[in-house]
């Protein structure tokens, strides 16, 4: 107030000196003042901006780089003098060798490689031109050779990962000079993996199994991929569906168009409200104490995730789904009232289908808030090492399996730094699940939306 | 017989309850030359849900209490002795349940009878060896009392499973034939049925009360058990937090606290001005494409979930912020801090801050802005005499949100902040706060009844506490704006 003021006690006599064109000082500063106040609204909304740009860039050039691999093609003789010494081709008896009779195989078939391209081992030893190949390669073959034993004696080409420090290298992510600190890498391998790569053997691919393939261990990151947690994060996602929308809908129409005004009606609406801005690690609390230790649901399955996450969900949907009803203007339900409709079917019968694209949006946006939660699905477990695929639903429900943001989270704890890129990749899968579902929210309010 | 077959059995009991008393209903009509009270589906509708609802509540809580109850009568018949020294009872239960469930497995490969299971002794077979063949594997040999454990959780649960087939579908069959014997034209049959709804939708509504017990029931429970084992004294005054797994513990809550509170202020000092600052020059000032452009851009910030933050204060923020800051001017070096997670929960409450604002901005009448331009004002003076005075119980409150947020953030923290627990100023080191202590705690092979895991709910409580505090705070001087102009 004090400018107002001031101004006012100005003797309204003073003459004005000069022409009206031309400001004085009073003026300019005011204007100045203005200018200014309005460059900083400006640079604040620039800064929100960037800094939603700057967070995706940051987590795409991160993370794009991990949906591509390095493969090597190799033809591998698979040696029936070490897979099935008896000769009968029992796969009883071929699955009793495990994935460390197999590694002598790559060896192998990697030195004949070199022999056929690179003409010399450039001071390696087999067992380190082997190591070019990724740690899970055995285990691939050994899959391959327990599906078909009848290919056993013959030399059958396969497409490798390579070790995660090569494919680092031809992502810049491993250098020379970081190889000679390296006890994984050598120098030399490097050389001759990128002598592999212009001869057209090691090429740099998409790489599917990154959606497909189960985690893997800390010592190979090229094998990680995201099926299980894909898997796990759909089945809690069918959970908080098939219980949040039905619950959530039910307790908005009770609230919107039957409750009485009291005591019970406020302490529900004050619950929701309260319920909406408890912290979601709380609720990760609430699962534990209650669904695991309680009710001895098992740890890490969908199914305590599911709940956990159709608790967080319900406000959001009841919130949404109660301006949806309250949208719906009265002018309908007193015409159905009106021609001797049941208060009952006048809900179910006319307002409810009137208000649906409004419920599906909020529950939509519902659900995907659910599944980019994590801090919860820590508590319940989701976080363990899990490599087996659940069964198929029910039962899978109940199987361990791990969640899309739990996995980057999970990823963010290994040591190697292969793991940060897949963590980000990871991150690129789950924000292109939101933005699809965020687009099917808005297309449905966009075309079934009605203004009354 | 499996949970899925009982539900689908029942659902379709419904179905056919739902056709039978309709055509019982027209049938009866007919005969009798009398009118229905009703629709003809009502009637149908009330036979379907008698049959379907009291029978899955009851499925719903078979499933909840059978586990519970056979839990409690096979773990009293584990002799302690069969503990491991270190180990828990649940360990062990853990066990019984695999065997339990490897049995099942051996059964259904056909390498094993009734007779034999009954006949089986520890002592004599190899059970690890057997159970190993069907892909169960154990870590140590089983103990003849675990095996027998094992066989009576077995016997119980299929004994359980079957009285609750019986049980679930009597009660379909039981109550659907009833409310079928019931139909005669006279009945109100809508009426019956739509009070069976409203029940149910009245039920629904219960949930969040139910939640809420549930949250403060768990938490209270499990904090009472923390303070017998440990001072509450030293909880709340003690500045030390330094968990051993042997017990003999520091679990001081200051630090903690201290970290909490410095990450959010940072937040908030990024957050609220930036955030207020967009709120007014959208509402007061943005053309109309800008604001079409920025509003929906900066309100995707808010749409993106805190692991994505997380990783980017991980991955780009905080060797940022050590390299160009922290290590130049010799405050640390280390990639997860204070300012690294306030910096990053800055920027995921800027859309909180600015749409709340940017409502309370618009809320605030046009005459009021009128009369300030009238007397001469600029906008800016505008904004900052008139409109914000006006809005300021909204913003305090819509700040107060912002902070509840902060303060129950997990995911930037734990990425973010660092796991170190300590009362210092330098924003550039490792701090801890709640939430990461909950997470941390939690998480892992724990003992559950020690204090260092019960501790988390604590922690959980004194969160619970705080945030609620927060905004029912908020939520109060929003309100109470709110009646001053409408």
């Amino acid at each position: 107030m004090t400018d107002l003021t001031t101004a006012g006690t100005v003797p309204a006599a003073a003459p004005r000196k000069g022409s009206l064109l031309e400001q004085d000082e009073r003026t300019r500063r005011r204007n100045g003042a203005e200018a200014r106040f309005r460059a900083l609204g400006l640079i604040a909304v620039t800064i929100g901006v960037l800094a939603l740009v700057g967070l995706l860039t940051s987590i795409l050039m991160n993370g794009v780089s991990s949906f591509r691999q390095t493969f090597i093609e190799v033809e591998v003789f698979l040696d029936p003098a070490k897979l099935d010494k008896s000769g009968n081709r029992d796969v009883e008896e071929i699955s009793k060798v495990t994935t460390f009779g197999y590694a002598p195989l790559i060896d192998a078939a990697m030195a004949k490689l070199l022999e056929e391209h690179a003409s010399s081992l450039e001071g390696l030893t087999t067992k380190q031109v082997g190591d070019l190949i990724s740690k899970e390669a055995p285990a691939k073959l050994r899959r391959y050779v327990l599906a078909n034993p009848d290919k056993i004696g013959e030399t059958v080409p396969f497409r490798l990962l390579a070790n995660g420090r090569i494919d680092g290298f031809f992502k810049g992510r491993v250098t020379m000079e970081s190889a000679e600190l390296d006890r994984n890498v050598s120098p030399e391998q490097l050389r001759l993996a990128q002598k592999l790569r212009d001869a057209g053997v090691l090429t740099v691919a998409f790489n599917w199994e990154f959606f497909t393939a189960p985690d893997a261990s800390d010592t190979r990151p090229e094998a990680a991929g995201l099926g299980v947690a894909i898997i796990g994060s759909a089945y809690m996602m069918q959970i908080v569906l098939v219980l949040s929308l039905p619950i959530g809908v039910a307790a908005s129409i009770y609230l919107e168009e039957f409750a009485p005004q009291n005591r019970l009606t406020d302490l529900i609406e004050v619950n929701i409200s309260n319920l909406a801005a408890v912290p979601s690690i709380v609720f990760g609390i609430l699962g534990l104490a209650i669904f695991i230790n309680f009710a001895g649901l098992p740890q890490s399955a969908p199914i305590v995730g599911g709940l956990v996450l159709t608790l967080m969900t319900l406000p959001t949907i009841i919130i949404a789904t109660r301006a949806a009803l309250k949208s719906v203007p009265p002018s309908i339900r007193d015409a159905a009232l009106g021609v001797g409709a049941s208060k009952m079917q006048t809900v179910f019968h006319h307002v409810l289908p009137l208000a649906m694209p409004g419920i599906l949006t909020g529950t939509i946006i519902g659900l995907a808030q659910a599944l980019g939660e994590t801090a919860p699905l820590l508590l319940i477990g989701m976080v363990a090492f899990v490599r087996e695929f659940p069964a198929g639903p029910p039962e899978g429900f109940f199987d361990p399996a791990s969640a899309l943001p739990v996995q980057v989270y999970n990823w963010t704890q290994r040591g190697d730094p292969a793991f940060v890129e897949r963590a980000s990749g990871a991150i690129i899968v789950l924000l292109v699940f939101l933005v699809m579902m965020n687009i099917v929210a808005i297309v449905l309010r966009r075309r079934f939306e009605r203004r009354w | 017989m499996a949970t899925g077959y009982i539900l689908l059995i029942v659902l379709g009991l419904a179905v056919l309850g739902f056709f039978l008393g309709r055509s019982r209903a027209l049938s009866m009509a007919r005969e009798s030359g009398r009118r229905l009270h009703s629709l003809p589906n009502y009637y149908g509708q009330a036979v379907a849900l008698f049959t379907a609802v009291p029978a899955l509540f009851l499925l719903a809580a078979w499933l909840f209490l059978q586990p519970l109850l056979i839990e409690n009568r096979v773990s009293e018949m584990i002799p302690d002795r069969v503990i491991p020294d270190g180990g828990a009872r649940s360990l062990v239960m853990a066990d019984v349940r695999r065997i339990a469930g490897g049995l099942d497995a051996l059964m259904a490969a056909g390498q094993m009878t009734e007779a034999d299971l009954a006949n089986m002794r520890a002592d004599f077979t190899n059970v690890r060896n057997r159970l190993a063949n069907v892909g169960v594997a154990l870590g140590s040999n089983v103990e003849p009392a675990v095996l027998e454990a094992a066989k009576e959780y077995r016997k119980a649960q299929n004994s359980g499973r079957l009285w609750m087939t019986v049980a679930v579908l009597g009660l379909a069959l039981g109550l659907g034939v009833w409310s079928w014997t019931r139909i005669n034209p006279d009945q109100r049959a809508r009426n019956a049925s739509e009070t069976f709804v409203l029940a149910l939708l009245i039920g629904a509504s219960l949930v969040a009360i139910l939640t809420t017990l549930g949250i403060i029931a768990s938490l209270l429970m499990e904090t009472i058990n923390f303070f017998r084992m440990y001072p509450a004294k030293d909880f709340f005054f003690s500045t030390v937090w330094n968990p051993q797994f042997r017990g003999g513990s520091d679990l001081g809550f200051l630090p903690l606290l201290w970290g909490t509170m410095y990450v959010s202020i940072v937040a908030l000092v990024v957050a609220v001005p930036i955030g207020l600052m967009i709120a007014i020059y959208l509402a007061e000032y943005a053309s109309k494409p800008l604001r079409a452009f920025a509003k929906p851009a900066i309100e995707v910030l808010a749409g993106i979930p805190t692991i994505v933050y997380g990783l980017f204060a991980l991955i780009t923020v905080g060797p940022f912020l050590r390299d160009f800051i922290a290590q130049p001017l010799g405050l640390g070096n280390s990639s997860s801090s204070v300012m690294t997670a306030g910096l990053v929960m800055g920027i995921m409450l800027i859309p909180f801050v600015s749409s709340l604002s940017d409502d309370i901005i618009n809320a605030v009448p046009q005459a009021m802005r009128d009369g300030a331009y009238g007397l001469g004002a600029t906008p800016s003076e505008t904004i900052r005499q008139v409109i914000l005075p006006a809005a300021l119980p909204g913003v305090v409150g819509a700040i107060l949100l912002a902070a509840s947020r902060a303060i129950g953030e997990t995911m930037i923290v734990v990425m973010g902040a660092g796991a170190a627990a300590k009362l210092g100023l330098n924003p550039f080191e490792a701090m801890t706060t709640i939430t990461v202590k909950i997470v941390s705690q939690l998480t892992g092979d724990t003992e559950f009844a020690s204090p260092e895991t019960l501790v988390a709910f604590a922690l959980g409580l004194t969160l619970f506490v705080f945030t609620l505090g927060l905004n029912v705070l908020a939520l109060y001087i929003v309100r109470k704006y709110r009646e001053q102009y409408e």
